[in-house]
């Protein structure tokens, strides 16, 4: 088994590992986590917007026509968008389906 | 110039604050600590000092907004006491993790159960190993001069961490003492101005106390440690200039007739002065008797107390508190640890002594070092003994 190590040198770290790049979080790939994926059914979608913001985190971008689409980095498959959506246009898919 | 005074050690602890130029205090009241914030909080409330005195419900939310103020850039103080540093332990953690340069007065007192006002050295203890400096004053004017070096070595960009200032609850809170009081324009000279190395911004935005994941975690607690050890040496180096600027000059570890001792106390604190005592009078009656006292209490300074206790072949070690481990007080605890590895075998003999306020004498002293000695002689136990027990 390889050796876990950290992911920087101690000697590299911030002040109290403060983070000094602002917005840096927005890297952090939360879709890792997901078990299942928010998928739309645009037939269906009357572009609310709730799924945008109900989502927490920033998965949903709104584009020319209006309609709301995935960004699957950040999904991490919470279902509160699947949820929420008042017209049941989106479905959680398992993935690996 | 530097003036004598005669003061309540609290209250000239709190003036040598102001002095210090403190930006924020947020405190909460607990005896013995008491009159010290009570004072800070006279001085800024009638002009006297340019401060944020800030009222706080409980001593955890004064580290808590103290940790909010030192992450804002400002020089922040707070004072507590036995049971009000219990419940503030959670934050202190996180104070020295997040490496906020604050200082604290602490007013020993011992720890409840059972219940219990007076002094010994449990709140101490309770903090030894929260990666915060740690220093223990023996008297008033070692208490004010402690207090400006608090501030220079915490705000050290090669330290960074806060600073606590340890002054035996009652026994010199509460004394008034003879003391030199330095002026504004000699602590200006020691005292540089906070000059923080992060801080929030919202014009550079940062974020303070993120999560450390495993994947960091690790190295957060190396550089933790590594900057705790280096600390000493700033600490040593800001005692120097203290020296040489105003004549008072302090080290790691103290020696009291202990050059050519056979026989050496180690202790801490005020009840070192009773020790002292002692020694002159095991002195007079022809014993080689000496002290080494521990001022640096966090990092251990071991290099220094070797050097000091070399030569003996017997160590008497005070513990003012009762650390339920089964194996020894935790002063005792770190003379075997350095002792061992630097391949050192006098004998040593731990005392519990002084606990929640029991008084301990020059003759117990005595009789502590003469057991000592006989159980070295015929091969008596090394183990822990409470004094002043009644059976």
């Amino acid at each position: 088994m390889a050796k876990e190590t950290g992911l920087v040198s101690w000697k590299k770290l911030e002040l109290g590992i403060a983070i000094c790049e602002p917005g840096s979080a927005s890297k952090l790939k939360t879709g890792d986590w997901r078990s299942a994926r928010a998928v739309t059914d645009y037939d269906k979608c009357v572009r609310c917007g709730r799924c945008f913001i109900f989502c927490p985190d920033m998965v949903y971008a709104r584009n020319e026509k209006g309609y709301y689409e995935q960004n699957y980095y950040y999904c991490k498959g919470c279902g509160i968008c699947a949820h929420e959506c008042p017209v049941d246009a989106i479905n959680m898919v398992q993935e690996g389906d | 110039m530097a003036k004598r005074i005669g003061m309540e050690v609290s209250i000239a602890a709190a003036e040598a604050v102001a002095l210090a130029n403190v930006d924020v205090i947020a405190a909460y009241p607990i005896t013995p600590q008491t009159h010290i914030v009570e004072h800070l909080s006279e001085l800024v409330a009638s002009g006297h000092l340019d401060a944020e005195f800030i009222p706080v419900e409980s001593e955890h939310s004064a580290m808590s907004t103290c940790v909010g103020s030192s992450a804002a850039g400002a020089r922040t103080f707070t004072a507590t006491s036995s049971q009000g540093y219990a419940l503030m332990s959670e934050i202190c953690y996180i104070t020295a993790s997040l490496r906020m340069p604050i200082v604290m007065i602490t007013a020993n007192r011992a720890l409840s159960g059972p219940i219990n006002i007076w002094n010994d050295h449990a709140d101490l203890m309770m903090a030894r190993d929260t990666g915060w400096v740690q220093t223990v004053a023996e008297n008033g004017q070692e208490v004010l001069d402690l207090i400006f070096h608090a501030f220079r070595v915490a705000e050290d960009h090669r330290v960074l961490l806060p600073v606590m200032v340890n002054l035996d609850g009652f026994i010199l809170s509460h004394m008034i003492e003879p003391m030199i009081l330095l002026d504004q324009d000699e602590v200006d000279r020691y005292l540089p101005p906070f000059k923080p190395a992060l801080r929030l911004d919202p014009k550079n935005p940062i974020t303070i106390g993120p999560v450390g994941m495993p994947d960091v975690y690790t190295e957060a607690k190396k550089a933790h440690d590594e900057v705790l050890k280096n600390s000493k040496a700033v600490a040593v180096e800001a005692w120097k200039e203290f020296g040489d600027l105003f004549g008072r000059y302090y080290h790691p570890v103290e020696s009291y007739k202990a050059e050519d001792a056979e026989h050496i106390i180690i202790s801490m604190g005020s009840i070192s002065e009773t020790a002292m005592t002692a020694v002159d009078a095991m002195r007079e009656a022809g014993k080689k008797v000496g002290l080494v006292r521990i001022r640096l209490w966090r990092p251990f300074p071991g290099d220094e107390l070797i050097e000091a206790v070399k030569g003996a072949k017997t160590l008497t070690v005070l513990d003012r508190v009762m650390n339920l481990n089964g194996v020894c007080g935790p002063v005792c605890g770190e003379v075997k640890s350095v002792l061992y590895d630097s391949g050192l075998r006098p004998f040593v003999k731990n005392y519990i002594a002084g606990l929640g306020g029991r008084d301990v004498t020059v003759e117990n002293f005595t009789e502590m070092v003469e057991k000592v000695i006989a159980s070295a002689a015929n091969g008596g136990s090394m183990g822990y003994e409470i004094i002043n027990v009644n059976e």
